[in-house]
């Protein structure tokens, strides 16, 4: 089966309702490349989410290229997690059932198992559909690169929504 | 996403995205992905079936440890079953999804303005 080409679709559909083209990040030369330092059962796990995901108490993310993080504690209850995401089409499921895109108890699992060696006490949470390459560059990521240094990460999984 | 797994790389720090769609993937090139070919929303797994979260995160993690070449997209084993939302989400026309660009925080309840407001005030 044919992955659905996102990029194609919603370039044509915004075309259709004349706004001006989306800008999607295109790299212009090959990922640098880290190799592991150990195994992942030795190694602790930091994670990052651009769901747009929210503890019951935190402020909320807004619509605007909003830049900021919010920690999410790997111990928080699924029923106290919410979301705020610009494109709220795709929080359907998530929004009855969080762990379809912030999988704290498949992680805690793991963890207990000793596929990874330890998780970081919270994951970070991010709102993906910022606009301004520019902010997430400048504020963006290096809030997500101090957490991890802080949480003393040896490796990052990545879950774009 | 890219970006940020690009940078973090750039640093030393091993990252894998989890993603669901291909092409933003490919484009993106981040140092190692694992891509599930589910609705976007879906990156780790069907909602409610802790079983299928479980295998897809741990899937995941046991790519992340087999990769070792940058820009390596793994394609999960993984099928939605019910194959009538790829045509909605390849659709080119119809209205924009986006909600309205706004600098308010946009709480999914009410009673979650309520407790975060109220926390606010007696920090």
């Amino acid at each position: 089966m044919e992955a659905v080409r996102y990029i194609d679709a919603i370039t044509q559909r915004y075309a259709s309702l004349g706004y001006a083209p989306y800008r999607w990040y295109v790299a212009g030369e090959a990922p640098p490349f880290a190799p592991l330092k150990k195994t992942l059962s030795r190694s602790r796990l930091g994670v990052l989410t651009t769901s747009g995901c929210y503890v019951a108490g935190q402020v909320a993310f807004h619509y605007k290229d909003d830049a900021s993080i919010r920690l999410i504690p790997m111990d928080t209850p699924t029923d106290r997690l919410r979301f705020a995401h610009i494109t709220e089409n795709y929080l359907v499921d998530a929004r009855r059932d969080p762990e379809c895109l912030v999988p704290l108890t498949a992680l805690r699992r793991l963890r207990d198992e000793g596929v990874v060696g330890e998780l970081a006490d919270a994951a970070i949470s991010c709102m993906g559909g910022i606009y301004s390459q520019r902010r997430v560059r400048e504020e963006l990521i290096p809030q997500v690169e101090g957490v991890f240094r802080q949480q003393a990460v040896d490796v990052a999984l990545l879950v774009p929504m | 996403m890219s970006l940020a797994a690009r940078h973090l790389e750039a640093l030393g720090m091993p990252t894998l995205c989890l993603g669901s769609a291909l092409d933003i993937l490919q484009a993106g090139a981040p140092p190692r992905a694992v891509f599930v070919d589910y609705p976007l929303g879906h990156s780790t797994g069907r909602p409610f079936d802790r079983a299928n979260q479980e295998r897809i995160v741990r899937a995941a993690l046991t790519a992340f440890e087999k990769m070792n070449a940058p820009g390596g997209i793994v394609r999960l084993d993984a099928s939605w079953n019910d194959e009538a939302w790829r045509a909605a989400a390849a659709a080119t026309r119809g209205d924009d999804t986006r909600m309205p660009r706004d600098t308010s925080p946009q709480y999914q309840t009410e009673d979650d303005r309520r407790l975060a407001e109220g926390r606010t005030q007696h920090r």
